[in-house]
């Protein structure tokens, strides 16, 4: 297993975010998170990137258990990649000043290699000609395209995906889930929290359905979404279906 | 291909020519009011019954140009002194706001003295402060004590550190959260966020009010006169002692507003500039 969560506990105050949640997910493997808005999906994203820390349980990576205090959460977060659902470029640098910072300052690769590698990327999703643009110059689907290729440069063992197509406007998501499905024939790991049911069964290997902090049910897209075990995951899906989402 | 030309239609071009109607009557009406005022405070001054003795002993054109290479001469320090003190005030103040937000329990005494300093320097009259540097460090005839100069640009470099400081870190804190997780995300480490992402950032966000200071800092420059060195103050209120007129504190007065105009305008301008980008970003 490349990741494995063991009995997570995540409080914040006297709400009880995650409540034990165990999950694991094995190497080029894509495992999708869903459930109603709260139920944790984007917290235990935030507690596998060490941006939260957990209030109780193991979270390994590779076998390391990267909730021990004793370990620098700088190197865990190089193997660890994490997109935004509001993409979060850094508004004053350009795409590719964007997608270059972290191979050249945290990975200590030489600024010419970089931007190479940055423009090789850009040019497969056509967005070469953006390179030198501010983030606010482009559009939602292209500065989250951007967001994803700045975490793909530092080639993780793990990708992230937090709920990266909620804030496009509907015509724009297309193209940004057409790039996670060739990411995924490509290989990469990736757990994405995610309110595109239609999507997730397409691209997905796993869907976990979270409730109330805990993976209420788990198992191959086709089976959680189209036949689900539990009544809660019924009566979720049976809300997307009403609004239309399904 | 050109695009085809577009002719506006009647009723646009009778907007057109309203509008232009409507703008034109607004310049003469604002040169109207602006004469009238002006006439009227020009009768009220030079109609008030001392003016003859103000103008004789404010505005004497004769003493003015007897004394404006000697007050220049002490303007060139102010000068030096305004360009060394922003630069090095500019510097203590992010350094103290950078400090105010490390974390950690070794950090505790350095955060202890940020703090300390920033709320101390901010309350204390700088006037005090030049006397205390400028008499009292030399009272206490140590090697090596620098110049009054020296040291009045001291009592003025920390005072204004402290006013930048808390500039620097309301620029700091009003970068969102989410900015700092995506440097983190990447790995970078806590000094990279703050070096790349978080300063550009808040030093964008708050230049306005940065370059505020510092046309308030040109002006207190001034005060140095009061620890002896030989500026433009200093040297009209010589020329005020040996003529029994005032003058040559107007003349040094005009040649700070003159010196001020370039930095204020630059202000204006970066705030414009900042007002619009921030209108432009949703």
């Amino acid at each position: 297993m490349l990741l494995t969560c063991t009995d997570v506990r995540k409080t914040f105050s006297d709400a009880v975010v995650l409540d034990d949640l165990s999950l694991a997910v094995d190497e080029h493997e894509v495992v999708a998170l869903i459930g109603a808005s709260g139920s944790g999906k984007s917290t235990l994203l935030r507690c596998v990137n060490l941006l939260a820390q957990i209030d109780d349980g193991v979270i390994e990576l590779d076998g390391e258990d990267i909730t021990n205090p004793k370990i620098n959460p700088d190197v865990v977060r190089r193997k660890i990649g994490l997109v935004f659902q509001s993409y979060n470029l850094f508004p004053h640098m350009s795409v590719l000043d964007n997608i270059t910072l972290a191979p050249t300052r945290v990975h200590g690769r030489p600024a010419a290699e970089a931007k190479a590698q940055a423009m090789e990327w850009l040019e497969r999703i056509g967005l070469a000609d953006k390179a030198g643009s501010y983030p606010d110059r482009l559009s939602g689907g292209q500065q989250q395209r951007a967001a994803i290729i700045r975490a793909l440069v530092n080639s993780p063992r793990l990708l992230l995906l937090d709920e990266v197509t909620s804030a496009l406007d509907p015509e724009l998501v297309g193209e940004v889930l057409t790039m996670i499905r060739d990411l995924k024939g490509e290989g990469v790991t990736m757990i994405l929290a995610t309110h595109e049911m239609g999507f997730a069964r397409q691209v997905a290997d796993r869907v976990a359905f979270l409730d109330k902090g805990r993976v209420l049910e788990v198992g191959p897209p086709a089976q959680v979404l189209g036949d689900p075990v539990e009544a809660r995951t019924r009566q979720f899906l049976a809300r997307i279906i009403e609004a239309g989402r399904l | 291909m050109s695009p085809e030309i577009h002719h506006p239609s009647d009723r646009q071009l009778g907007r057109i020519a309203y509008r232009r109607r409507q703008a034109i009557r607004s310049v003469l009406l604002a040169a109207l009011s602006t004469a009238v005022l002006g006439t009227l405070l020009s009768l009220l001054i030079t109609g008030a019954p001392g003016w003859e003795r103000v103008k004789q002993s404010f505005f004497d054109p004769e003493i003015a140009r007897e004394f404006l290479p000697e007050i220049l001469v002490g303007l060139w320090l102010n000068i030096r002194m305004l360009v060394v003190c922003a630069l090095c005030a500019l510097a203590l103040g992010l350094l103290t706001a950078v400090l105010r937000t490390l974390r950690g329990p070794v950090f505790f005494p350095v955060r202890a003295i940020a703090t300390i300093y920033t709320y101390s320097f901010r309350g204390l009259p700088l006037i005090i402060v030049i006397y205390l540097f400028a008499f009292g460090v030399p009272g206490l005839r140590l090697q090596g004590t620098p110049s009054v100069t020296v040291l009045g640009g001291a009592a003025i470099v920390i005072t204004y550190g402290a006013y930048l400081a808390e500039v620097f870190r309301a620029g700091i804190e009003s970068v969102h959260p989410s900015q700092i997780a995506a440097a983190r995300s990447l790995g970078l480490t806590y000094r990279q966020s703050m070096r790349h992402v978080v300063l550009p950032q808040a030093v964008r966000r708050v230049a306005p009010p940065l370059l505020n200071d510092t046309v308030a800092l040109q002006k207190d420059v001034g005060l140095i006169s009061l620890a002896g060195p030989i500026d433009a103050i200093r040297a009209a209120q010589i020329g005020v002692a040996q003529t029994a007129n005032f003058t040559p504190y107007v003349v040094a007065g005009v040649l700070f507003v003159l010196l001020a105009l370039p930095l204020i305008g630059v202000t204006d301008w970066v705030t414009l500039r900042a007002a619009r980008r921030q209108n432009a970003g949703t």
